[in-house]
């Protein structure tokens, strides 16, 4: 028997492994042990293997843990940053209860409801870049549609994108718009799961309205709710390309979140350490919070069992 | 979708690479917008015109990705010419070794000669990195018609630059149209009130970071700037408005003023409002201190590791042909730095031509002269300020912080 008859049972799998598991370790686990090692470094992001006279790298130096102390010690815009991703975190849950509704309402049977739920669904096609520039028209404070609104109703325009203290939440509500769409379009799908035979037997003890949604149809959709929630929030986390296209960061910054920030200082003032040690950090929070997550749906499964 | 995506563009690249061989040269351009991409397409086509073995391969870029882009593509598929700025801009990559010294093409085509006014915003070291193609005067643009119609003339100093604020706003009309939300306009009334004020040496040393920002020097340039916010000058919401979206006032006729560079001028003439446009130079503030000018300058350089160098030293050198310099220039409404080509018809040109030659000094521009994170926060700081000036020492403390950061204390 040569050496493959014999061991093919054994080598099989690996092989079969081995494209998906190289991709990972190329494109998943490199770039992060390298963001890791860089954000132990001063570099400018260009020519980093250039050496001296001396054979010693010339653009890319050891600083330790210098990065991180100058991040936690020096820098009011990581504070910044950090907060407005926590109210990413929290505002952006809104998402779920309007996603549950929405859902409800266009769960019934009527002719062309596939039409109208594609409609409701379209948001989350439109690439995040127009829905930002959409949104930037929608504000702005002397010929968007908001000010209009506003007059109306009476109501002064303000300059909601160019405001510190609202622009945050400017840019999270347009966020919320393909959000709401996403989060539908996931309890769509769970409650074409939900039991005929529970909602028939809670009928027969008197369910109904609130009281039925509440405690028939809400857990029997605990599976959406978590996919809804755990995207919701890696989404919000992550959240980047509406800052970018809406405010830039700005006014003075007061928009910033980590991952706009390391995109800032990497790739616009050529500190790429700097900012590698900023996505360590977004890394470590994103890390504890689905470690957690984790963790509590183990917990519940094994209870459950 | 991450992995396919980077897979598919690998291949695609590669594609493109093989497909671009010997006597195609590269040429990466920042120039968008129809008016600028059209002008280099007729550069272009007068170079293959007077090269007919070249064939010129042009990568168009947004002006503003641009300026992430060049980082990846000088390092990893360089082209063979990219267009970029002079100054501190195309200094940090020189100090690279991302571009390569041109002087040969300086001295081949007699550039030291026709282009001598400009050799050193693309000089390090003695050596030429660069060939300039176009620059532009900054200034007031303003209304004319409105000016006349509440009885203005053109203010000579700041005094009646403010007074001139107050008179427009007691006709209900806005005094200066400005958009900050990209921060770059600010940072031009920041240039201008501070070599008016300090002079054209004092600037140069604050944007090298030479100076702190907590300097009491500086006291005067943001205590007038408070007076032409308090003066209610400025456009309101100004932090919302990218520069075309502040300069809507302007064209609609409720808004009188723009400090802008010259490239302003295309926007109204697309308007069709230029016949009631014209010119100032920024008046001056303290007596006896000499007027200077912003004037940024446009640039192509050679890429380190460009593969083509033979004709991409043809393409700049082309610059020397004074009929293609000239086009090029005036169709953006720019100068040419070639003293042969075309004296400019046009009459901003021609009042450009004026101003910067009789100017003190030629400054390029606060974030083409300071470092690019400097400017950054500084350019905030500046945004910040013109919409809560009460915050002048926390901000100018926070400036400072960086600039110590990058340069080191004083």
């Amino acid at each position: 028997m040569t050496f493959w008859e014999r061991n093919q049972l054994k080598l099989a799998p690996f092989l079969f492994l081995s494209p998906a598991v190289g991709l990972f370790l190329l494109f998943v686990i490199y770039p992060i042990a390298d963001s890791i090692w860089v954000s132990f470094h001063e570099w400018s992001g260009v020519n980093r293997y250039a050496v001296d006279d001396e054979g010693n790298l010339k653009n890319f130096k050891w600083v330790g843990l210098d990065n991180y102390i100058y991040l936690f010690t020096n820098d009011d815009e990581f504070y910044v940053s950090v907060f407005n991703n926590i109210k990413w975190f929290f505002f952006s849950l809104i998402a779920i209860p309007f996603g549950i509704l929405l859902a409800l309402f266009l769960n019934q049977q009527i002719l062309g409801i596939r039409w109208v739920k594609s409609f409701f669904y379209f948001p989350f096609v439109i690439n995040a870049v127009v829905i930002g520039i959409v949104f930037t028209w929608f504000y702005n404070p002397k010929y968007g549609s908001l000010t209009y609104l506003l007059g109306f109703f009476g109501m002064e325009p303000f300059p909601i994108l160019s405001d510190e203290n609202y622009a945050t939440y400017g840019i999270i509500v347009a966020s919320l718009f393909p959000g709401i769409a996403y989060t539908m379009i996931i309890y769509i799908t769970g409650l074409t799961a939900v039991s005929k035979d529970m909602i028939e037997a809670g009928r027969i003890d008197g369910a109904s309205g609130f009281t039925m949604f509440w405690n028939i149809i809400l857990p029997q959709l605990r599976p959406a709710t978590l996919i809804a929630v755990v995207v919701t929030i890696v989404g919000a986390l992550r959240s980047f390309d509406l800052i970018a296209v809406m405010t830039g960061g700005g006014p003075w910054g007061s928009t910033n979140v980590l991952a706009y920030k390391m995109y800032e200082d990497s790739l616009f003032n050529f500190r790429m350490g700097y900012g590698a040690s900023t996505a360590v950090i977004l890394f470590i929070l994103m890390d504890i919070y689905i470690a957690w997550f984790l963790y509590r749906l183990f917990k519940r499964e094994s209870t459950e069992k | 979708m991450g992995g396919k995506m980077k897979k598919l563009i690998i291949i695609l690249t590669l594609f493109i690479s093989s497909v671009a061989s010997a006597g195609t040269l590269i040429v990466n351009s920042n120039q968008s917008g129809a008016e600028a991409a059209a002008a280099l397409k007729e550069y272009i086509a007068d170079f293959e015109a007077a090269h007919p073995d070249v064939k010129v391969v042009l990568n168009e870029f947004e002006s503003e990705s641009y300026k992430v882009a060049i980082r990846n593509f000088l390092t990893s598929e360089t082209p063979d010419v990219a267009l970029w700025f002079a100054g501190n801009r195309m200094k940090f990559f020189v100090d690279q070794d991302l571009f390569r010294d041109v002087s040969d093409v300086w001295e081949e085509y007699g550039l030291y000669d026709s282009m001598a006014s400009s050799r050193l915003s693309v000089t390090v070291d003695d050596k030429q990195y660069g060939v300039p193609w176009g620059y532009y005067q900054w200034g007031m643009y303003y209304r004319t018609d409105i000016f006349d119609k509440v009885g203005l003339s053109v203010p000579t100093n700041f005094e009646e630059l403010v007074a001139a604020c107050s008179t427009l706003r007691e006709n209900n009309i806005t005094p200066v149209a400005i958009g900050t939300r990209y921060l770059w306009t600010a940072a031009g009334w920041f240039d201008y009130l501070n070599m008016r004020i300090n002079g054209y040496e004092f600037h140069m040393d604050l944007a090298a970071g030479k100076v702190s920002y907590e300097d009491s020097r500086l006291d005067m340039v943001f205590d007038k700037w408070a007076e032409l916010i308090n003066a209610d000058c400025y456009l309101e919401d100004h932090a919302s408005f990218g520069w075309e979206d502040g300069l809507t006032p302007m064209i609609n006729g409720e808004a009188a003023m723009y400090l802008l560079g010259n490239f302003i001028t295309g926007n109204l003439n697309t308007a069709g409002v230029l016949d009631h446009i014209d010119y100032f130079q920024f008046p001056k503030i303290v007596d006896g201190v000499p007027l200077s000018e912003d004037a940024p300058t446009d640039t192509i350089h050679i890429p380190a590791g460009a593969k083509n160098i033979e004709d991409a030293k043809k393409f700049l050198g082309f610059l020397s042909n004074p009929e293609a310099a000239t086009k090029w220039a005036n169709a953006r409404s720019f100068l040419s730095p070639n003293s042969n080509a075309e004296p400019p018809s046009d009459r901003f040109q021609l009042k450009g031509v004026n101003v910067l030659n009789n100017a003190y000094g030629i400054a390029q521009f606060f974030d083409r002269d300071a470092n690019p994170d400097m400017a950054k926060t500084a350019m905030e700081g500046f945004q910040e300020f013109m919409v809560k000036p009460d915050r002048e020492a926390k901000i100018r403390a926070r400036v400072e912080k960086e600039r110590e950061r990058i340069h080191g204390p004083l």
